[in-house]
């Protein structure tokens, strides 16, 4: 822990394990007691209090042999509770996954472990990660660290609270249509969303295939990329996985700023963004250009309507990935059912909660025969149209640049009845989803006290790039 | 509502009046992509341009005990999945 009581940075953490300076076990306690310190944010579903003792035990006694922790030694995280993981339940904050215990861990965990970083505690998210804001979670909501009153953003919420929040020094998220960069954005974490299929889903509770990714939340870029370079890269048990940067993340490009041309996206600066927003983003790209960026602008006309797109192709393909929840394989049943067809839906009707519904049923029509054309293959086809006009776009530019949301974090409870209007806080981060390439939040400053995200995307594999601007960019934010 | 039978969910006739209109407005929301120019374009399902990715066919043990497989599912029988009667 630093003067500020926030933990050090992942390198120093690893470095001052590996010499012994710092115990594992020390580290853990800590995390431990902090997570119970804070509970009243309610960002915590379990914590694997007994492996990460036991790990961190088997850590500090290799240290005293001399032989090799691997680079993330005794660096403490927490998973988004939709990684499959030991030490605890595995629930994707749903009542049809309560009781459920991982049989094996996701890829993402098993190579954070083999390099030495140690999982204290799951996550609270929306449930099945469906939804903007964790009051979508089948047992509680969890509240902004920075307002109690207002949401941390969905569905990682739990993971950014729990980073603000200083219960441990990252935390994993998913994200599908925003889910990392949503609640970086309202907590002031930094949230990244590599470019699909670097880092491995296998063991994630799959939501929709084509748009999920896996990423770190992190108080710094440089945190967040010591946590990339040890999850990225092939995965024989998820075939969508692309080869890993041969330089790898760590060792981030710098002074990559000068001369880089940076794309503004004009459809993000435009009606619909609350004005303290605008102040904010408006202030980094002066700043930006301080540092003699090149700033222009963008447009890509069809990102008004990517959303629309967004919201046919992602219940489509989670209400097929539910469909495995038939009360037959996972722990919540309905043993009293009259017959087969009866155990199904009771388990269903029952076991979903009102947002999974929705979104199944909303997948379920639009897959259904009389309008698949006309909603499933149109929004696939505009779906191109989209990734047309950002290869368009990145002829042009280096990077291109935007809020991460049209306003900060709203109130608990604000668009509770509201479904359409809750959808519509993702508004400027499914298009990355739907494109496939990575990007960026940044706390970039605030307004009414609230954080503001600054998002910044870059072409496909060109995430070590896009981490190395993302430093020079936070850097000159902080000065 | 036929929906939520294709969907398998039991819904409770309040639910339905709840859905009923929450779905109507979010189908009309998506109605904007109706009038977008599509002409010459295909469907993208794959966004990084990988196509078939194949390997050999062998077993690989990747250390899932069998038991532990099923280890989640509520009701077992001679390490058979049980269910309902299927066929009348």
């Amino acid at each position: 822990m630093d003067d500020a009581n926030h933990w050090l940075p992942i390198a120093e953490i690893s470095r001052k394990v590996q010499t012994g300076e710092l115990k594992a076990l020390d580290l853990v306690e800590q995390a431990l007691s902090t997570i119970e310190a804070k509970k009243e944010y309610s960002a915590i579903i379990a914590t694997a209090a007994e492996r990460a003792r036991q790990r961190a035990a088997d850590i500090d006694a290799a240290v005293a042999k001399g032989e090799p922790v691997g680079k993330l030694a005794g660096v403490l995280f927490i998973a988004k509770d939709n990684f499959l993981a030991f030490g605890a339940e595995t629930t994707a904050a749903s009542n049809m996954l309560r009781g459920f215990h991982a049989p094996y861990q996701a890829t993402a965990i098993e190579r954070l472990e083999r390099e030495g970083a140690i999982c204290v505690a799951k996550a609270n998210l929306d449930a099945f990660a469906h939804g903007s804001s964790t009051e979508n979670s089948d047992f509680f909501t969890t509240k902004n660290p920075v307002d109690a009153t207002r949401v941390p953003g969905g569905s990682s919420g739990g993971s950014a609270a729990a980073v603000m929040l200083d219960m441990a020094p990252f935390a994993l998220g998913t994200d599908t249509g925003g889910s990392i960069r949503l609640p970086a954005s309202y907590c002031g974490a930094v949230g990244y969303k590599p470019t699909y299929g670097l880092v491995s889903r296998s063991g994630v509770v799959a939501m929709a295939s084509s748009t999920d990714t896996i990423g770190p939340l992190t108080r710094s870029v440089e945190d967040t990329a010591a946590v990339l370079d040890a999850m990225a890269g092939r995965d024989e048990l998820d075939s969508t996985t692309i080869e890993r940067d041969q330089a790898g993340y760590r060792d981030l490009p710098t002074a990559q700023l000068r001369g880089k041309r940076i794309g503004v996206i004009s459809e993000y600066m435009g009606e619909g963004l609350e004005p303290g927003v605008r102040s904010v983003i408006e202030t980094a790209i002066e700043k930006l250009k301080e540092a003699d960026a090149e700033i222009e602008t963008v447009s890509l006309p069809s990102l008004p309507v990517a959303l629309a797109v967004y919201y046919i192709i992602v219940p489509a393909e989670l209400s097929s990935n539910l469909a495995r929840h038939d009360g037959q394989r996972y722990p919540f049943s309905n043993p009293e059912a009259k017959d087969l067809d009866a155990s199904y839906s009771g388990a269903r009707g029952h076991g979903f909660g009102a947002e999974a519904k929705r979104r199944i049923m909303i997948g379920t029509y639009v897959l259904s025969s009389g309008y698949y054309d006309a909603y499933y293959k149109r929004a696939q086809t505009v779906r191109t149209k989209l990734i047309k006009e950002f290869d368009a776009a990145f002829q042009g530019v280096d990077y291109l640049l935007g809020p991460t949301a049209p306003s900060m974090a709203f109130k608990i409870g604000e668009n509770a009845d509201n479904p359409l209007q809750m959808y519509l806080a993702d508004i400027m981060t499914v298009a990355v989803n739907l494109v496939g390439v990575p990007a960026i939040s940044i706390p970039a400053g605030t307004s009414e006290g609230l954080p503001v995200g600054l998002q910044l995307m870059a072409p496909q594999r060109a995430d070590r790039a896009l981490l190395g601007i993302a430093k020079e960019t936070e850097e000159l934010l902080h000065a | 509502m036929k929906l939520a039978r294709l969907a398998r969910l039991d819904l409770t006739d309040a639910e339905i009046e709840k859905y009923r209109a929450e779905l109507s407005s979010i189908l009309q929301y998506v109605e904007q992509l109706q009038p977008v120019d599509i002409t010459d374009l295909k469907p993208t399902n794959q966004v990084t341009g990988l196509t078939n990715v194949m390997r050999d066919d062998e077993i690989h043990d990747y250390g899932y005990a069998p038991d532990d497989l099923f280890g989640n599912v509520p009701a077992m029988q001679d390490r058979q999945v049980k269910v309902r009667r299927m066929i009348g």
